[in-house]
């Protein structure tokens, strides 16, 4: 769907979110740059925000990888950086910036499907992950194939498990090695997920029992009515009640520790964001902030009020919802 | 009034069963809260509980908001109508189960 119309539809909600705000919502100090390095993935997921897959030509260049290094280097306060998709992977230029940015001994997170590093072209990648002490998170929507494989496409279990293994062997999700994997659950439907706690003990004990997989942490993250996703809701005509649902699970509180206030969000073009909803919204940073990565500056991009609109629900039910999972 | 017995946006209106009496309310609502929690069984065996008693109970609201709960927590389908199949069961058992006082005043009063 266009973009004018996802935007158009996510007015129709009955209070809009910033109705249910004080006033405006600002950011603070920077400590994230999550760089979006393509849409092009292996996968098609159905609730897919970025609406990627392998026809997708948007990628990062070097050019632009490099003008995120340089930020990363001169902004001391930038303590994680959060490598998303698409599927990394299949930038060309995404090993060399890893090596580089490793070396800037900054918190170093990648955003893998794991299914593409059963392929033998990406096979490679566990040895990078591993040699850079990069942090995977990885989504699972679910521990049984069938279900698992119902929104990530046929085969992806198999190869998630698959993939997973090697990097159990490599020390990812074992205690004291420092090699950390994070999963995340996200809804196969339109609902909320439980706590995090709840199912976060469902899926250990699921994974280990079953396939002998271990792993730090669960996420709990809310589908976003953005992409896919909104599609999904409009034909499956749930998109009234979800939108109610999230509504009526707002929570305030939640709102103090949004990933927003303390994230930039760089494009595959170099263009800045809040975060990566509002790039597949086409909401930008204004320049009077900092559009683009070539123009950074830390000290107005602290201060600039973040773009808001309905979707911004998804991050304040509940519990609340972020890259990090739930925010309590 | 409605123009139905049930409206689904009547399951919002849930919390508000205090009006009137909030002593009580109030009390069942704590109640409610412990009952429901994980304690010695986990929230996945409490909520498959709670979504079969609502089947066996023929309450729609039940229903929906146990039906959602069981997705929320990653409960299969295959799982949630296993539940369903006991409670299903269960009623048939209690109905057969009767039969006993039947039988027992028929044998009595036949010649």
């Amino acid at each position: 769907m266009a973009v004018s119309n996802q935007l158009a539809t996510l007015n129709r909600c009955p209070v809009h979110f910033t109705q249910k705000l004080a006033g405006p919502v600002y950011a603070a100090e920077i400590e994230v740059l999550q760089l979006n390095v393509g849409k092009r993935c292996n996968l098609f997921c159905r609730h897919c925000h970025v609406e990627a897959g392998d026809k997708r030509e948007e990628v990062m260049s070097s050019d632009i990888l490099d003008l995120c290094l340089k930020v990363i280097r001169e902004n001391s306060s930038i303590s994680v950086v959060d490598i998303t998709g698409g599927a990394p992977e299949m930038n060309p230029g995404i090993k060399k910036f890893i090596e580089q940015t490793a070396k800037l001994g900054r918190r170093l997170i990648v955003r893998s499907n794991l299914a593409i590093l059963a392929e033998s072209q990406y096979s490679d990648f566990t040895q990078i992950y591993t040699q850079n002490k990069v942090e995977i998170v990885a989504s699972l929507p679910d521990c049984d194939e069938n279900r698992a494989d119902r929104q990530r496409g046929k085969g992806f279990f198999r190869k998630f498990i698959q993939a997973a293994k090697i990097l159990n062997e490599n020390g990812y999700g074992k205690a004291e090695s420092g090699l950390v994997i994070n999963l995340v659950h996200n809804p196969l439907g339109a609902y909320l997920p439980a706590s995090q706690k709840s199912l976060e003990q469902n899926y250990k004990q699921s994974l280990k029992n079953n396939y002998d997989i271990d792993f730090n942490t669960l996420f709990c993250i809310n589908n976003m009515p953005v992409g896919r996703y909104l599609d999904f809701l409009l034909a499956s005509g749930n998109y009234d009640e979800y939108m109610f649902e999230l509504l009526q699970a707002f929570n305030p509180e939640a709102l103090e520790n949004v990933m927003c206030r303390t994230m930039v969000s760089v494009a595959w073009n170099g263009s800045l964001f809040d975060c990566d909803f509002n790039q597949m919204l086409n909401m930008p940073i204004s320049s009077k902030y900092s559009d683009h990565i070539s123009r950074f500056d830390i000290k107005k991009l602290c201060r600039r009020p973040i773009a808001l609109h309905n979707h911004c629900y998804g991050c304040t039910a509940g519990a609340g919802s972020s890259c990090q999972g739930a925010l309590e | 009034m409605a123009s139905n017995y049930y409206e689904p946006e009547d399951l919002a209106d849930f919390s508000n069963i205090v009006e009137y009496a909030s002593d009580q309310g109030n009390k069942f609502f704590d109640y409610y809260q412990v009952s429901t929690s994980a304690g010695k069984l986990s929230e996945r065996e409490k909520t498959l509980i709670a979504l079969t008693v609502a089947m066996t109970q023929n309450c729609p609201y039940c229903i929906d908001a146990y039906t959602n709960k069981c997705l929320s927590l990653g409960i299969s389908e295959d799982e949630m109508m296993e539940a369903v199949h006991v409670g299903s069961s269960m009623m048939a058992g209690i109905t057969l189960v009767h039969s006993t006082q039947m039988r027992k005043i028929i044998k009595k009063k036949s010649m």
